[in-house]
């Protein structure tokens, strides 16, 4: 069978290829010793041992994370079953807190907690989502990296240093200046009545809204980087103002995860002790006045945990502690999963 | 076919916005601007605020008696928190000594072992979640399991407590970084006969070891200025401690004392000793960023 | 030397992919073998069952016989085993960047445990030389890392890499499709010269290469091996017509 070269089709051989039979072996041309190197490798293993050892060396490591999670868990029921046992779901609703008569109940931390929490996130969001719209769509880019530089350093100040700096400045600046202010303008609301000693759940609310700004800001950013840079380009060509492409080309399509942001700033809020105990007042009341002293779940542990003497004391605060263990992880994972939904499970910036 | 007269367009030309509504929206387009510098320059201002307070009330402090002495009795002047920075310390190296190597080799497992089977999503998601659990749990849960059967607090259960607080974070950056190693360099390896365990330690974790190291000094960073779980396990001591099973003091714990103790004495010394973490934090901080930089080119392809 | 490689009824999947359909052949020893085809039609999939690297992925299957010598690679010996008697060539060079030049040559050995200063010496020397890049880096070699090499320099260390282990057989996978037509005919010339020397078998879908460089030619399409014959008989008088249409170009 010959070939019908086609027209203009370039000869497919150009040079002269070696005619000798295809199928035949040549015969070595030397017999030539096996050299060092090949004895070497073949006298090593196949390494499957070893190659299966490691892998499960690294799958324990890997389970501990579990471990943790399910030791933490059973640890927390276990010493808090005296509790459980004598107090059972009425624990989470009543106000006492007697450690002398052995009376029990968290309500008024988790009124505390809920508060403060809640208004730490309505001051903290507007703030941060600023930020974070600033940051991504606003600012020039040389600045861009010493800012989000900067906002890296506060989310690194630990939460005592937090607190220390809230003792000394910003309760006198609470109890001096801002408290009269606010009863000035706002006292007819009713929640700026009793005295002021600068210490409460205003003061802990605002150093928990500039301890949570951080990871909120952050996260909104990485969501916001995320959203592709085709849907900016689309609402700009209808002729949007700029702000109107952030709303409706980054934020829209970013709503998810931005809920996700402020949940895991939820999170943290939920948990965060030290600086709220310096400055919350260590009160177990339920009381309307935000300038009135509080008490969290968190800081309820911290405070009396080592105090706790006798079984039931010390059984309450861990079922105060197990309680505080599963919201935050609830709340974490629900999160989380919103970040991932968005961000398509590009693992979010632990801070 | 109409013979209708057209009508004049009674509102206008749609296609053209009213000038009002032209108005209306960049104006509003420079009010958000506005807000949004405003609102980058109130969180920014707290960070400059304590920033300047602890350098104003703690510098002074700062003299070599703070970094050789322990604290003084009550009342008395001068003294220093020197125990506690060592305790630090102590505690912090058996953090790591314990955290580190199971955190790598957790990261190790999802990125050269688990990649996109189920364990190891389970194992990732778990790890973001147990980040967000307060860590004052961790305190009273190693307080339960450690101090409370031994009877006594132990720089052993500080470590132990921190050491918990690392591992997920290791473990994450850990595995974001192998995964920056192309597979190509893996192939190439494992073409050479170069088995998978080798691969994994030899190439791997070798061409990620800079961003690796950054992600440990985060973890690192992260766990110095933790003073809630170790409330309950490490405790705090005003004197020099050397054993591992008793009490020791550490820097954030002595802070928090001071902090909420009634001596102005005590005060200095808590804004003397903020000043100290601060600046190791930050320093650490700053590698990280520095680090993360050069780690990125060195370990892409 | 190299070894014959004998291939029977080999089939492999990537997942429910059925990427290679009953392939049956005779590599020779000694001999260099081109794999030509149009894209997509599993000669990269074919070289990669040679030395088992196609295991590598979790979804990917093989079922068949292949005898390196006399040894069933699947079920007489390991993967590690046969890559360490199999060298392999990249579509695009990866040198490891974290190492010198130096020690990307010998990384092979040095990675398995071996540890003679002066073999490790002498052997880079041989492999720079063999894959004709001894002159130009011959000063820098514990200096320069092996990633600040030019495109085609990187290639050819890799051959080095390759070639450093002594292997049996030598498998590269396209490996001048990524270069500058320099570094290209640079390769080529080594592959003429090292065929005395070792089994090769090299993919390409340049078949103007193939026909310089290799006396057996194999044409793959569609999963499935439809011819397999000397160079020379391939490229003037192909048995199949598919043959004939691949290689006046009708396709691919």
């Amino acid at each position: 069978m010959s070939i019908e070269r086609e027209h203009g089709a370039p000869s497919p051989i150009r040079t002269a290829v070696p005619v000798a039979p295809a199928m035949e072996e040549k015969p070595p041309l030397v017999s030539q010793p096996v050299s060092a190197i090949r004895e070497f490798l073949n006298s090593r293993g196949s390494g499957r041992l070893a190659d299966s050892s490691f892998a499960a060396l690294m799958l324990v490591c890997a389970c501990t994370i579990f471990l943790i999670v399910l030791f933490i868990f059973w640890i927390l029921i276990k010493n808090s079953h005296l509790s459980l046992v004598a107090f059972g779901w009425k624990f989470f609703t009543r106000e006492a807190w007697d450690p002398v008569s052995g009376d029990f109940g968290a309500l008024p931390f988790i009124y505390g907690t809920l508060m403060t929490s809640l208004l730490a996130l309505a001051m903290a969001v507007p703030l941060a989502l600023g930020v974070a719209i600033f940051l991504t769509e606003l600012c020039p880019r040389p600045l861009r990296a010493p800012i989000s530089f900067l906002s890296e350093l506060l989310a690194a100040i630990p939460s005592v240093v937090y607190g220390l700096w809230a003792v000394f400045v910003l309760v006198p600046l609470m109890r001096d200046t801002v408290g009269p202010f606010l009863v000035k303008t706002l006292g007819w609301t009713g929640f700026f009545e009793g005295p002021n000693f600068g210490v409460g759940l205003l003061t802990a609310s605002m150093i928990l809204a500039i301890m949570i700004l951080p990871i909120i800001s952050s996260l909104t950013r990485d969501i916001m980087t995320a959203v592709p840079n085709s849907q900016r380009e689309a609402v700009l060509a209808l002729g949007a103002t700029r702000w109107e492409m952030i709303r409706i080309g980054v934020l829209r399509n970013s709503r998810i995860g931005i809920v996700g942001a402020v949940m895991l700033g939820l999170g943290r809020a939920l948990g965060e002790t030290m600086a709220v105990t310096m400055v919350i007042g260590n009160h177990p009341d339920i009381s309307k006045s935000l300038f009135a002293p509080g008490y969290t779940l968190a800081s309820v542990i911290a405070n009396e945990f080592s105090e706790a003497t006798g079984d039931l004391y010390y059984s309450a605060l861990i079922e105060i502690g197990l309680a505080l263990f599963l919201v935050t992880i609830v709340v974490n994972a629900i999160a989380r999963l919103m970040v991932w939904a968005v961000t398509r499970g590009a693992p979010a910036r632990v801070s | 076919m109409s013979t209708q007269p057209i009508q004049a367009q009674p509102l206008g030309d749609p296609r053209k916005p009213s000038r009002g509504n032209v108005l209306r929206r960049y104006t509003a387009d420079h009010i958000v601007s506005g807000l949004a510098i405003l609102a980058t320059i109130i969180v920014l201002a707290p960070l400059a605020a304590i920033l300047f307070y602890l350098i104003y009330k703690g510098a002074s402090s700062l003299n070599l008696a703070f970094f050789t002495h322990v604290p003084a009795p009550v009342g008395e002047a001068g003294g220093g928190m020197a125990n506690a920075i060592f305790g630090s310390g102590i505690i912090l190296g058996l953090a790591s000594l314990m955290g580190i190597p199971i955190g790598i080799a957790a990261g190790v497992y999802l990125s050269e072992f688990g990649r996109g089977r189920l364990l190891g999503n389970a194992i990732r998601f778990t790890a973001d979640v147990l980040n967000g659990v307060p860590s004052i749990v961790m305190g009273i849960a190693i307080y339960s399991l450690v101090v409370k059967p031994q009877h006594h607090y132990s720089a052993f259960a500080g470590g132990i407590a921190l050491a918990i607080m690392m591992i997920p974070t290791v473990t994450r950056t850990t595995e974001e970084m192998l995964a920056t190693v192309p597979h190509a360099v893996r192939e190439a390896a494992l073409g050479l006969g170069v088995p998978k365990w080798r691969t994994a330690v030899s190439i791997s974790l070798r061409t990620a070891s800079p961003g690796i190291i950054t992600g440990c000094m985060l973890a690192f960073a992260r766990v110095a200025g933790e003073t809630a779980p170790l409330l309950f396990t490490a405790f705090g001591n005003q004197f020099w401690s050397f054993n591992m099973n008793q009490p020791i003091a550490a820097l954030p714990l002595q802070i928090f004392v001071y902090a909420i103790s009634p001596y102005d004495e005590w005060h200095r010394l808590a804004w003397a000793g903020a000043l100290v973490l601060i600046v190791l934090i930050m320093v650490s901080v700053t590698l990280v960023r520095i680090f993360a930089n050069r780690g990125m080119l060195k370990g892409g392809s | 030397m190299g070894v014959g490689i004998q291939v029977e009824d080999l089939n492999a999947w990537y997942g429910s992919n059925h990427t290679l359909q009953d392939i049956n052949l005779h590599i020779p020893a000694n001999h260099a073998t081109a794999l030509i085809g149009p894209s997509g039609c599993g000669k990269s999939t074919f070289v990669r069952c040679l030395n088992r690297m196609h295991e590598t992925n979790p979804i990917a299957r093989a079922t068949g016989v292949v005898k390196m010598g006399d040894v069933d690679i699947y079920r007489e010996a390991s993967p590690v085993e046969i890559r360490r008697r199999v060298g392999m060539v990249f579509q695009r060079p990866n040198p490891f960047p974290t190492m010198s030049i130096y020690d990307n040559v010998i990384s092979g050995l040095k990675l398995n445990g071996f540890r003679n200063r002066r073999v490790l010496d002498e052997t880079v020397e041989r492999s720079l030389k063999q894959a004709a890049l001894w002159e130009e880096v011959k000063d820098d070699l514990k200096k320069k890392s092996g990633a600040s090499l030019s495109g085609g320099q990187q290639q050819r260390m890799c051959i080095a890499r390759a070639l450093a282990v002594d292997p049996e057989v030598l498998l590269m996978d396209e490996p001048a499709s990524a270069l500058d037509p320099v570094s290209t005919s640079k390769i080529e010339d080594l592959i003429f010269q090292l065929k005395s020397l070792y089994t090769i078998v090299i993919v390409t879908h340049n078949m103007q290469q193939a026909a310089r460089v290799a006396e057996n030619t194999g044409f793959f399409l569609n999963g499935k091996l439809v011819e397999f014959d000397s160079t020379h008989k391939i490229f003037t008088n192909p048995r199949d017509k598919r043959t004939e249409d691949y290689i006046t170009g009708r396709f691919g």
